[in-house]
C-alpha cells in the first residue's frame, strides 16, 4: 500500500518492467480482468503474473475491486497522470506562457512606435 | 452487482471530512474540479437521497454538464450518483453510476476510490469520462494537499 511520502520512485521502477507495462496495456484493453484472463494472454507463469500485479498494486498503478469470491484488476492512471502533469503539463505551460509575453511585449512595441 | 468500467484510487494527506466537502461544496470544487479543456466545474445539490444534482459550469454561464439522482449520501464516507447528459434526466435506464467511497488509513491518509459503472452502453460518454477522472482526482490531491487553488484555472475557463 502506499504510503504518504511520495510514491514517485516505486511508481518508475514498477514501469521500468517490460512485462508489467504489458500487463498495464492488457487492462488498458479490457479494464477489470482477473488473474486467469491475464494469464491467458500473456506468456508467463500465473506465480510471475501475480509478483508483477503485486509490483503494480503497491504504486497504485493497478486498482483492485473484490465482486464475490473474484479479484478484479482496474489499470489506475491517476500516478500517470501525475507525473504527466509534473514533467510534462507545466513544461507546456511555460512555453504557452512565453509566447504570451511575446505577443505582449510586441504589442508594447508596436503601441510606442504609434 | 455490476462490474465497474473504471476504478480510480488515490491516497490524500487529509482527512475524510475535507474530501467530502471538496466533492460536494461549490466554492471548493471550483478550485480543483478541472478535467481536461474547459471550465473548472462543481456539483450542485441538497445532497440527500433521492434529490437531484447537477455538474455545473463554473463561469457566468452555469451551464449544466452532466445531471443525475442521488441514490446514497453518508458523509464523509460514501456517495453514490447516477450521472446523465441532461436531456436523458428522465430516462433512467442511461444513466451510469458514480460510487466513491472515502475511507481512512493509517497516518492521516484518505483513500478515495471512484468507481463508474453501467457505462458500457455509451462509448461517447466513456471516453470522456475516463479522460477526466485522472485530471480531476489528481488536482483534488493537490488541492488539499498544498491548500492552494491550481494556478492555471483562470486561463482554461476562457
Amino acid at each position: 500500500m502506499p504510503t504518504k511520502s511520495l510514491p514517485i520512485d516505486r511508481v518508475f521502477k514498477a514501469l521500468a518492467d517490460p512485462n508489467r507495462r504489458r500487463l498495464l496495456d492488457l487492462l488498458h484493453e479490457e479494464n477489470g480482468q482477473t488473474l486467469t484472463s491475464l494469464c491467458d494472454e500473456i506468456d508467463m507463469t500465473r506465480q510471475a503474473v501475480t509478483q508483477h500485479l503485486q509490483l503494480l498494486e503497491e504504486p497504485n498503478l493497478v486498482a483492485v475491486v473484490w465482486r464475490g469470491r473474484e479479484k478484479l484488476h482496474y489499470l489506475n492512471p491517476v500516478p500517470l497522470y501525475e507525473i504527466y502533469e509534473r514533467w510534462i503539463e507545466k513544461f507546456e505551460r511555460s512555453r504557452l506562457t512565453v509566447l504570451r509575453d511575446l505577443k505582449k511585449s510586441l504589442e508594447t512595441e508596436g503601441n510606442d512606435k504609434t | 452487482m455490476t462490474k465497474p468500467e473504471f476504478v480510480y484510487v488515490t491516497y490524500i494527506s487529509t482527512t475524510p471530512e475535507k474530501v467530502w466537502q471538496a466533492l460536494t461544496d461549490t466554492d471548493v470544487a471550483r478550485k480543483y474540479w478541472i478535467g481536461g479543456k474547459g471550465p473548472a466545474h462543481m456539483n450542485v445539490s441538497d445532497w440527500r437521497a433521492g434529490s437531484r444534482w447537477e455538474h455545473q459550469r463554473a463561469d457566468e454561464s452555469r451551464a449544466v454538464d452532466v445531471v443525475g439522482k442521488v441514490v446514497e449520501s453518508a458523509p464523509p464516507r460514501r456517495l453514490v450518483l447516477t450521472w446523465a447528459r441532461p436531456a436523458e434526466f428522465d430516462d433512467e435506464s442511461k444513466h451510469s453510476r458514480v460510487t466513491f467511497d472515502i475511507e481512512p488509513q493509517d497516518g492521516g491518509v484518505v483513500r478515495l476510490t471512484v468507481s463508474h459503472e453501467n457505462l458500457a452502453h455509451d462509448a461517447k460518454m466513456l471516453a470522456s469520462i475516463s479522460g477526466g477522472w485522472p485530471s480531476v482526482l489528481s488536482n483534488l490531491k493537490t488541492f488539499l494537499e498544498t491548500g492552494r487553488a491550481l494556478d492555471y484555472t483562470g486561463t482554461q475557463a476562457r
